[in-house]
């Protein structure tokens, strides 16, 4: 181990590990590619590859993120990291190891016994992936913030765990000044918590469970026309019937029907799958069945979500010189929509696979991209012209990055989080209220008590419940901090049960290994979504309550 | 007594000498708040005090079954919960792909036993936990070793070990006369599942929560391609890669027998499925794909594993102490988009053929046994789940199929109509069969009742 020159005035040190990890990461990217000799990195890392690609992996190695306590909370989140492939941390922790540390963290040795913490747990996590760059820097999280803001820009991300309200509040605004998403995770007995505070988080990729097929049948366009118009579905070739792809059956029906009724839709799904069912000759004509499943597109296509018509309507939209990619792109895409995509965003070319011979499937499919390349490439020229009208490279935008932001367009999502002052000052909303009125409020109740118990210790220097001798008195004193913290957020008239106050007060702050290890999976998960650009994060603040094994998300 | 030292002191007792004696006094404060303390929101029964610490040290043993994503986890949840005997069982060897998940794993471990490097791992980094490992496959152990558990914990990734599991621990369950189950026949499971970001943790108490024969239909089926579209008509690369994978390998290597840990087997699978592909115009067939397809790779993370496997932890220091209230009972976990973690309390299912108290059989007044045992193989709800029944009535053998002694003697029965062998009365027959892990429990009422034996015709 040895210094690392002072950055900002913090004495980081870094273990004498840092040439062997570059080394290392070097020579498993240089590793053969191919069938071969598939790079071992990349059969390490496989099972996650197959969910956030390699750009998300990209994202994640080059990341640095920062780690304020080294409890097991802490430990768990970069464990979860470090496994990952993140690229490099910085753990901050004063203390030593004490014999509770052996009871609740795994990343603590019995010989750390009195030996620096952020120094010992570090190690520990280099020692499980050592592609990590694993660095550390021993003082108390609180002084460095107090003493040294400027430390905290170098970050990607940095993640406070275990912080009391008090501290939070500076953090964030030392974050927010550096443009570095902060990442709030705690773990309080049986209860956790987990906060996301950055001005904007943009999605691309927002990668959907459930995945809206856009195809387009209701409104088919010129070139997907002629290709209907190829086909005889009454063909008296049976085996020709039964393998016309159910895309090409409903829009040829479609029309068909709509040259019936003088151009009218048809009023019902209903009305439509009789059409549908009067051309199906046989039962078994699996073609047949799938359009009947499918007729709803016709009928009733994808709608945008509302999510994605805000992005479209924010103020973000009107550029200027300094507007972000994403925003650039967001314009273009407006543009698109109001003229050539007649309201609808740049088709994304996916098709589902449908019954069908193989020729006729691909030649279809073959449509569908050609419409995505052409749709992506009209959005590519209004971007080109948009950075030439704020006098910017036209080109600084890659032609593969537009693609990408068309074919995932439907799901562009912009977050915004409110500042932690802001949090902690504010009223909060009518969502909050009703959660708190409801029968059933625990989980909100416990977003209070967490707070209130953060108040009392302001107050009394300690947290609620952690000497047994006071433990009575702790627990009015916890109820009446709860009540000025209801009357504070506007909510005076909500009750909060004394069972889960005095739960609060058993507890006593403390940070249960397997609660911290939760905690430590939100925490990274989310980390890892906030570094990938990848998937929704959380939308506001996390109340995990580990007695009911339940997690609510608030809208504050 | 030690004394706690101050931060800035250095430490004076050798660790390695103490360990010996006593646990580190406050070594384990944090949970001694759960375990000593009263609470308000606790399990029934709950008295906190030492005897619970030291309970969980001593007394309980815990098995988990799977040393994978959700074992290493789980054995480090539960060493660190003061869990102080756990014996962990799992049949697979260490793979490079495990890493980016399995944290007791290192790049020197490939090839080694999953469960033996586990129990090593844990044992050395957590002081005082005894964790013996068992390299072999569930089905290797008598029912008595599991037997031997007070809670068995789930970390699996297949449906069929866990439907293994499910059915023989549920055959410990024995039922009272009154169909209420009989407490200390009870062997409570704690199950969690993962995929990508998304899992499932949940309890079953046989016998009083639903088992995991009864919510089955919570797992969706596994996708799978009709082979005349693999074989005529392919339209995507996955269908290349199953042609080649399930037809093309038997065609063109006959007798060989496919191993989907071959990397030339592999590779000559991708190859073929490339060409299919090129013939066929379809575009997308690469090596990751293939192995992904064959192999029916799950996606997993460190981060779901870690989330799931600490609620079961947690579930199962709630079953042995009491110290909080109990999850109810199903908890499902997204984290696509945001946090989605609730908790569901799906029912039993009382046509249940492992945890049922007795699936209602209706048989007519006159039917033998014989005509019974022809009736059941032919029910639909036990269509492949049984071969050779035997037949009891509480502990009497009413008909053995094995061992010849005892089928011949209890042979004379099949002629003899059921109902005069249950004494007139509807009631509960035990079913045993090779093919089932457990017991069947048949509640079997007769269709029409007589005049003078309608005391028994209820059920």
């Amino acid at each position: 181990m040895h210094l690392n020159g002072t950055d900002e005035g913090v004495s980081v040190l870094r273990l004498d590990v840092t040439e062997s990890a570059l080394k290392k990461r070097r020579l498993d990217r240089e590793a053969t590619p191919g069938v071969q000799a598939m790079a071992q990195r990349d059969k390490k890392y496989d099972r996650q590859l197959r969910i956030w690609g390699e750009q998300g992996q990209a994202a994640l190695e080059e990341a640095n993120v920062c780690v304020l306590n080294a409890g097991p909370t802490g430990s768990e989140t970069l464990k979860n990291l470090v496994l990952g492939g993140l690229g490099s941390f910085t753990l901050v922790d004063g203390s030593s190891v004490q014999a509770s540390d052996l009871g609740n963290n795994f990343l603590i040795e019995w010989s750390s016994l009195g030996k620096r913490k952020a120094s010992v747990v570090c190690s520990l996590l280099h020692e499980m992936n050592e592609s990590v760059i694993p660095k550390f820097v021993d003082e108390s999280p609180e002084a460095v913030i107090d003493s040294n803001p400027a430390f905290f820009r170098q970050f990607t991300l940095v993640i406070a765990t275990q912080l009391s309200e008090f501290a939070l509040e500076k953090l964030d605004l030392i974050c927010r000044q550096y443009n570095v998403v902060l990442l709030v995770a705690r773990s309080y007995g049986l209860v956790g918590h987990v906060r996301i505070s950055v001005e904007e988080h943009d999605v691309i990729e927002a990668k959907p469970d459930s995945r809206v097929e856009d195809l387009r049948f209701h409104k088919p366009w010129p070139e997907l026309r002629r290709l209907v118009e190829e086909f005889d579905i009454d063909t008296g070739d049976p085996l020709v019937h039964k393998h016309i792809p159910f895309g090409i059956l409903l829009i040829k029906i479609l029309e068909d029907w709509k040259a019936e009724h003088g151009g009218q839709m048809p009023s019902s799904l209903r009305e439509l799958k009789a059409a549908i069912t009067s051309r199906k000759r046989e039962h078994d004509e699996d073609n047949y069945n799938e359009a009947l499943k499918a007729a709803y597109l016709v009928t009733s296509p994808p709608p945008l979500k509302p999510e994605f018509l805000a992005v479209l309507n924010d103020k973000k939209v009107e550029i200027n010189s300094e507007s972000s990619n994403f925003w650039i792109m967001v314009s273009a895409l407006k543009q698109f929509m109001e003229n050539e995509g007649e309201g609808e965003p740049p088709l994304d070319g996916s098709l589902p696979d449908m019954h069908s011979f193989t020729d006729y499937y691909i030649r279809l499919q073959q449509v569908y991209q050609a419409k995505a390349e052409a749709d992506a490439s009209t959005v590519e020229e209004r971007v080109r012209t948009l950075l030439e009208q704020i006098g910017s490279d036209p080109d600084r935008i890659s032609r593969t990055s537009i693609k990408h932001f068309c074919k995932n367009a439907r799901n562009l999502r912009v977050y915004r989080y409110p500042s932690i002052a802001d949090e902690y000052r504010a009223r909060v909303g009518t969502e909050f209220q009703k959660l708190l009125a409801a029968e059933d409020n625990s989980n909100a109740a416990l977003y209070v008590l967490l707070r209130a118990a953060d108040r009392f210790a302001g107050t009394h220097k300690r947290y609620p419940g952690t000497a047994d001798a006071e433990f009575e008195e702790d627990i009015a004193l916890l109820k009446a901090a709860a009540a000025d913290v209801l009357s504070e957020i506007g909510c005076h008239s909500a009750s909060i049960s004394e069972d889960l106050v005095g739960e609060i007060c058993r507890f006593g702050s403390t940070e249960l290994h397997c609660v911290a290890a939760v905690i430590g999976g939100v925490a990274a998960q989310e980390t890892i979504k906030l570094l990938t650009g990848q998937f929704m994060p959380l939308g506001g603040p996390l109340i995990y309550n580990a007695i009911s094994a339940t997690a609510t998300v608030f809208e504050i | 007594m030690m004394k706690r030292k101050g931060e800035d002191e250095p430490w004076a007792l050798e660790p390695e000498a103490m360990a010996e004696t006593v646990d580190l006094e406050g070594r384990w404060e944090d949970l001694d708040r759960l375990l000593l303390r009263p609470g308000y929101i606790v399990g029934p029964g709950f008295e906190p005090g030492i005897e619970l610490r030291d309970m969980i040290k001593n007394d309980c043993r815990v098995l988990v079954i799977g040393a994978g994503g959700l074992g290493c986890e789980l054995l480090k949840d539960l060493a660190l919960t003061g869990f102080g005997n756990i014996e962990v069982i799992d049949m697979d060897t260490i793979d490079v792909s495990n890493l980016n998940r399995q944290f007791l794993f290192r790049m020197r471990d490939v090839g080694q036993p999953k469960a033996k490097i586990a129990a090593e791992r844990v044992m050395e980094r957590v002081r005082g936990v005894n964790v013996i490992p068992h390299y072999c496959r569930i089905e290797d152990k008598d029912p008595s070793f599991f037997q031997g558990f007070q809670i068995i914990v789930l970390g699996l990734d297949s449906l069929e070990a866990r439907s293994y599991i499910n059915a023989l621990v549920c055959g410990f369950l024995e039922y009272e006369p009154d169909g209420s189950p009989d407490l200390t026949t009870i062997k409570p499971m704690v199950d969690g599942g993962t995929e990508g970001f998304k899992g499932h943790a949940r309890v079953i108490i046989p016998g009083v929560t639903p088992c995991f024969q009864c919510s089955m239909w919570l797992f969706p089926p596994q996708v799978t391609f009709p082979l005349c579209t693999l074989a005529e008509t392919p339209r995507s690369p996955a269908h290349c890669i199953e042609y080649v994978h399930l037809i093309q390998w038997g065609q063109d290597r006959p007798g060989e027998t496919f191993d989907a840990d071959s990397t030339d087997h592999m590779k000559w699978i991708f190859e073929q499925a490339a060409k299919r592909a090129e013939q066929f115009n379809i575009s997308g067939v690469t090596y990751t794909l293939t192995q992904g397809v064959v192999k029916n790779i799950i996606p997993a993370i460190a981060s779901t594993n870690a989330i799931v496997a600490a609620t079961c932890a947690l579930e199962t220091l709630k079953i042995a102490t009491m110290c909080s209230k109990g999850m109810d009972v199903f908890m499902q976990y997204t984290g696509t988009d945001g946090v989605y973690m609730r908790t569901f309390a799906n029912e039993k299912d009382t046509n249940c053929i492992v945890c049922s108290p007795g699936v209602p059989v209706e048989v007519e007044a006159d039917i033998t046994l014989e005509q019974f045992i022809d009736a059941i193989l032919t029910d639909s709800r036990f269509k492949n789940k049984l071969l050779k029944p035997s037949v009891s009535l509480q502990g009497e053998n009413l008909y053995m199929q094995a061992p010849p002694v005892l089928e011949e003697e209890t042979r004379p029965n099949l002629a003899k109509p059921l109902r005069t062998l249950m004494s007139g009365e509807s009631g509960i027959l035990n079913i045993n069969d090779r093919k089932l892990k457990g017991v069947l429990r048949l509640q079997v009422n007769f269709k029409t009742a007589d005049v003078d034996m309608d005391a028994g015709a209820g059920g």
